[in-house]
């Protein structure tokens, strides 16, 4: 077995002896510590794939194939580039820190359980490079989160667990026709039914079964990531899940959208990609723009990371689709560095949650006066979040919006309101949260060392990415100029793509 | 030896019988006289304990005896036999292996709950028996009435087991309900039949394949109108929109544990003889049956997942989840190829052995409650998941199977009927089943939120809850053990096949139909 199916394998038979653990009643915790070991293997194992990892050499690396089930010619094919690499390196460390996250649970069992399961999933998502294998862990993966949301979450937490189900769902069923579509266009060409991915980019497809099908790929794509107008589940789900479930689906969940629309649209629907392109574009700067403004007239903080969210990942669509070295690059090292703040904005709002019971800044005032040191945390993570430069939010931000510059110059200029709009709703409600005198306040206790501990290597990481981001940039590079040629090396089928001769003019 | 020779003097000429050809019908035949034999033979006291290892052993013989076939079939032991009226194939010796995993698991799940009601009598197990050989004759039938006298052997046998409960008020309606309905839609099988003899000459489905491929038919009323009867008889036997009406009334009406046996192998026998039906008889035909298919496939798939919605009674929640998958089922047959066929019969086994373990779940939920084997609403599962963790887990697997959750055969069998219809270029049906399957998720979802939550809308409905559980009669718990060991089984299959599909895939494969 190779380190990618060990990454796969370690957190499933773990999920899967969870429900056997028995333990007397004062020594359940236990449990809570067999989950943590897991999850620190996990990111062992992930580390070691990092150190081993070839950055000069492009294409998969890590590969194992074996038959799976003959009669639909479907493999266990995995496989990691660039991208998988640091998107794997998120999950371990988000999984570790979830982990230790979660608090005032009966019986861990089932968290632990279902986090396991969950980090199983995503890991098998980001290193299949099976379509069928594909699918099976990107749906497996909402079983896990929708037990995290119903089971241990707040408020309305039922209908908001539903709601996020059925509408995933429903995209990944479109996704699921395409894929089958796909493999039996291949089929009939070829007659080599197969679900792998390498063989699978070399099918001709007219151009109105590529438009369909880019379609049918991105349903499911755009709805996880989430990209307007398919977004209204991710508010209520975020508000609604529980801290650690939330680092999760903010941080984790949603980068399986953006990867997905990477490694599969453009990979397979190259010209179809290019062609339209300026629909994802506008999209996403919409999704920016909106994402900003109903941000800056949310009162609750969960909320406006949310929506704030919704924003921030309309960026990395951006980037994607500007098709340059340095947008696709800059929309990978966003993903993780979106990865890092988001999970840190949510813990933070953890801890506000639990001393206060309320997210609404409205309630909230006064915080900085009683915690500083919480504080200037918060302010930390806040800043990152906006852009600053020297914090990690910067560097991808500022390489998306170069790239998009290049080829698409109005959406960059559109997009950077988003930029400004994202520091204005950030601050006020930072402002008024934090600073807002507010008299006869309840007390408010300044951060403990175990809840600093917790958030510590996420703003290391936050810092520390922003000032030296070369580790990372550099294993991401050759994969994000090998996806971008290829996209722009594909002949257009037909007439689909004449439409956009400038654009291609404009890159060479 | 009288007999004989009164035969003999007859003018009729008896076809030489090949008992290998019918050797599972006679096992579990004689299973069932066995059972009675005994009971008859033993005196006053019942022995409940030999009646299940008799049927257990008959099931478990006849499974075995159809894999042997299925080994066979594979060459050119694949016969026709008893005149050409029944049919010794890969496809029945499947369907075989598939009605004894239902029969196993009946046999498991089913008898703790009757036996409180009805006593230790050997009943349950004999109408069980009986039931499981109606509908092997239905997916050995080569003929029209062969498969009528199969799906009346199974109806009646139904009826019965549906009707345990008399005294109850619901019970009896879904008893009535299902058996004229269920009479009707014989009859109007029956009429099909006579249409379709009338237009080609022959019950015989090979004789009628025989006929339409030789000759054009220049008006062609007739046949059309018996192709609908028939298929408005298998529709009702189905459950497919529009012929659906009685399902849910029934399902809820029966006792629980009978209600997945009945939903499974019904289906199983329905769904064998419509494919042999459509397929050898009036394969040239396809043009013509093909558009009613795929219609009550959509009206089924869509409606049955629309209908669930709106339900707040589990086991009608299950009727309708049980109409999409009939439609699912349907849109297999709809596409026709021989691997949509294999296909289909992998939904078939999947959905069968799926379906049974659910209701079996649900047996053992109402038993823990206390409360007898009717109907059951959501509100009853509430806080389940707190009381009984290991129950509701399971059963929360069990129904997310049934939504097509990852790693369940759930899975695969909607995928391979996607596959099947993808195949033949029908992208946007598959589209729709896929739309439909994601409508149906919201109401599985449903049953597993109703387990997992509601410790805090159950104080508000605290009262509801308390008068619901007052209301039911009082019936002391049983040790459900042997209904655990199916429950298990049936987890256990749908799990690891689904994770490791080959094997079943391979077999399904190997039934080819013959003709």
């Amino acid at each position: 077995m190779g380190y990618l199916d060990w990454l796969i394998a370690v957190p499933a038979v773990g999920a899967l002896a969870v429900p056997f653990i028995s333990l007397p009643e004062e020594r359940r915790n236990l449990v809570r510590g067999f989950g943590l070991a897991i999850s620190l293997v996990e990111l062992v194992l992930a580390a070691v794939v990092g150190i081993k990892f070839n950055p000069h050499a492009t294409g998969y690396q890590f590969v194992t194939n074996v038959h799976w089930i003959g009669s639909f010619g479907v493999s266990w094919f995995l496989g990691a580039d660039g991208i998988t690499l640091v998107l794997i390196l998120l999950t371990a460390l988000l999984f570790v820190i979830a982990m230790f996250a979660m608090k005032g649970v009966k019986d861990f069992r089932a968290y632990v359980g279902w986090m396991l399961l969950l980090e199983a999933a995503c890991m098998g998502s980001f290193t299949s490079l099976d379509l069928f294998a594909f699918f099976v862990f990107f749906e497996l993966t909402l079983i896990p989160s929708y037990f995290l949301i119903a089971d241990f979450g707040m408020g309305a937490s039922g209908r908001a667990a539903v709601k996020f189900f059925v509408y995933t769902f429903a995209g990944s069923a479109l996704l699921l026709v395409g894929i089958v579509s796909l493999v039996f266009i291949h089929d009939s060409e070829t007659h080599h039914l197969t679900f792998s991915l390498p063989a699978l980019m070399n099918t001709h497809l007219s151009g109105t079964t590529q438009l369909l099908l880019f379609l049918a790929f991105t349903a499911a794509f755009a709805v996880k990531t989430p990209i307007f107008p398919f977004h209204t589940w991710s508010p209520d789900a975020y508000r609604a899940a529980p801290i650690p479930a939330v680092v999760m689906l903010a941080g984790v969940m949603a980068k399986l959208g953006s990867y997905g629309i990477i490694r599969f649209d453009l990979e397979l629907f190259p010209s179809t990609a290019r062609s339209l392109a300026w629909l994802m574009l506008t999209l996403a700067v919409i999704g920016i723009l909106y994402g900003a403004v109903v941000a800056a007239g949310e009162r609750d903080l969960g909320r406006l990371v949310a929506y704030s969210s919704l924003s921030h990942m309309g960026f990395i669509v951006l980037g994607i689709f500007a098709f340059t070295t340095e947008g696709m690059s800059g929309s990978i090292l966003q993903m993780v560095n979106h990865g890092i703040y988001t999970a840190a904005l949510f813990l933070f709002l953890g801890m506000i949650y639990e001393r206060r019971g309320t997210l609404d800044v409205g309630k909230l005032g006064g915080l900085q006066k009683r915690a500083p040191i919480f504080a200037a945390m918060f302010m930390l993570v806040v800043m990152a979040s906006v852009g600053l430069p020297g914090l990690n939010g910067f560097v991808g931000e500022f390489l998306i919006l170069l790239g998009t510059f290049i080829t698409h110059r109005w959406w960059a200029v559109a997009a950077v309101a988003g930029v400004v709009a994202s520091a204005v709703y950030m601050l006020w409600a930072y402002q008024r949260a934090f600073h807002r005198s507010q008299a006869d306040a309840p007390p408010f206790g300044e951060i403990r060392l175990k809840e600093a501990l917790l958030v510590a290597p996420l703003l290391a990481l936050i810092v520390l990415l922003g000032v030296y981001p070369a580790p990372l940039l550099s294993r991401i590079g050759p994969t994000a100029s090998s996806v971008v040629q290829h996209v722009l090396a594909a002949k257009a089928p037909g007439a689909a793509a004449a439409s956009l001769p400038a654009v291609v003019k404009g890159v060479k | 030896m009288i007999f004989a020779n009164v035969l003999s003097q007859l003018p009729i000429a008896l076809p030489a019988i090949s008992y290998r050809a019918v050797a599972p019908e006679l096992v579990l035949f004689g299973g069932a006289l066995l059972i009675l034999l005994v009971s008859a033979t033993t005196g006053r006291k019942e022995h409940p304990g030999l009646y299940r290892a008799i049927a257990l052993a008959a099931a478990v013989v006849e499974g075995g005896f159809s894999g042997y076939q299925l080994y066979l079939a594979q060459g050119a032991k694949a016969s026709l036999a008893v005149a050409g009226s029944i049919a010794y194939d890969g496809f029945s010796a499947f369907a075989g292996i598939v009605v004894a995993a239902v029969l196993i698991l009946g046999i498991l799940i089913g008898p703790g709950f009757v036996q409180r009601i009805a006593g230790d009598g050997p009943e349950y197990l004999v109408l069980v028996l009986v039931s499981a050989m109606g509908a092997l004759v239905m997916a050995q039938g080569e003929d029209l009435i062969v498969i009528f006298i199969g799906l009346e052997i199974l109806s009646i046998a139904l009826y019965v087991l549906v009707g345990y409960r008399i005294g109850d008020g619901l019970a009896r309606e879904a008893a009535f309900k299902y058996f004229i309905l269920g009479g009707f839609s014989s009859a109007i099988f029956l009429y099909g039949t006579a249409l379709v003899y009338g237009a080609t000459g022959s019950t015989n489905l090979a004789k009628i394949a025989n006929f339409l491929s030789v000759n054009v038919l220049v008006h062609n009323g007739v046949l059309l109108f018996g192709l609908a009867l028939l298929l408005l008889g298998f529709g009702f036997k189905v459950s497919a929109v529009p012929f659906h009406l009685w399902s849910p009334d029934v399902y809820q009406g029966a006792p629980t544990s009978v209600t997945g046996y009945m939903a499974a192998m019904a289906k199983v026998g329905a769904f064998a003889a419509l494919i042999r039906v459509f397929d050898v008889a009036f394969g040239s035909q396809i043009t013509l049956w093909r558009p009613i298919v795929v219609g009550l496939a959509i009206l089924s798939m869509l409606f049955g997942a629309l209908f669930a919605l709106r339900q707040r009674e589990l086991k009608k929640i299950l009727a309708y989840s049980s109409i999409n998958h009939a439609g699912f089922i349907l849109l297999g047959v709809y596409a026709g190829t021989a691997a949509a066929i294999s296909n289909t019969l992998f939904y078939l086994v999947a959905y069968a052995v799926i379906v049974v373990g659910t209701f079996g779940l649900v047996s053992i939920i109402q038993d823990s409650l206390g409360v007898v084997e009717g109907s059951c609403s959501l509100d009853q599962l509430r806080g389940l998941a707190r009381s009984r963790p290991a129950l509701a887990t399971v059963t929360a697997i069990m129904v997310l199977a049934q939504a097509g959750a990852p790693f369940t055969t759930g899975f695969l069998a909607k995928f391979s009927i996607i596959v099947s219809v993808v195949e033949i270029r029908e992208y946007w049906i598959a589209v729709v089943a896929m739309i439909s399957a994601a409508i149906a998720v919201a109401f599985y979802l449903r049953i597993v939120l109703a387990m997992f939550r509601g410790e805090q809308e159950q104080e508000v409905e605290g009262e509801r809850v308390l008068a619901i559980q007052g209301a039911a009669t009082e019936i002391p718990g049983r040790r459900p053990a042997l209904a655990w060991i199916g429950v298990s089984l049936s987890l256990l299959f749908t799990i690891g096949f689904g994770v490791f599909p080959q094997p079943l895939l391979d077999l399904a494969a190997r039934a080819h139909i013959i003709g």
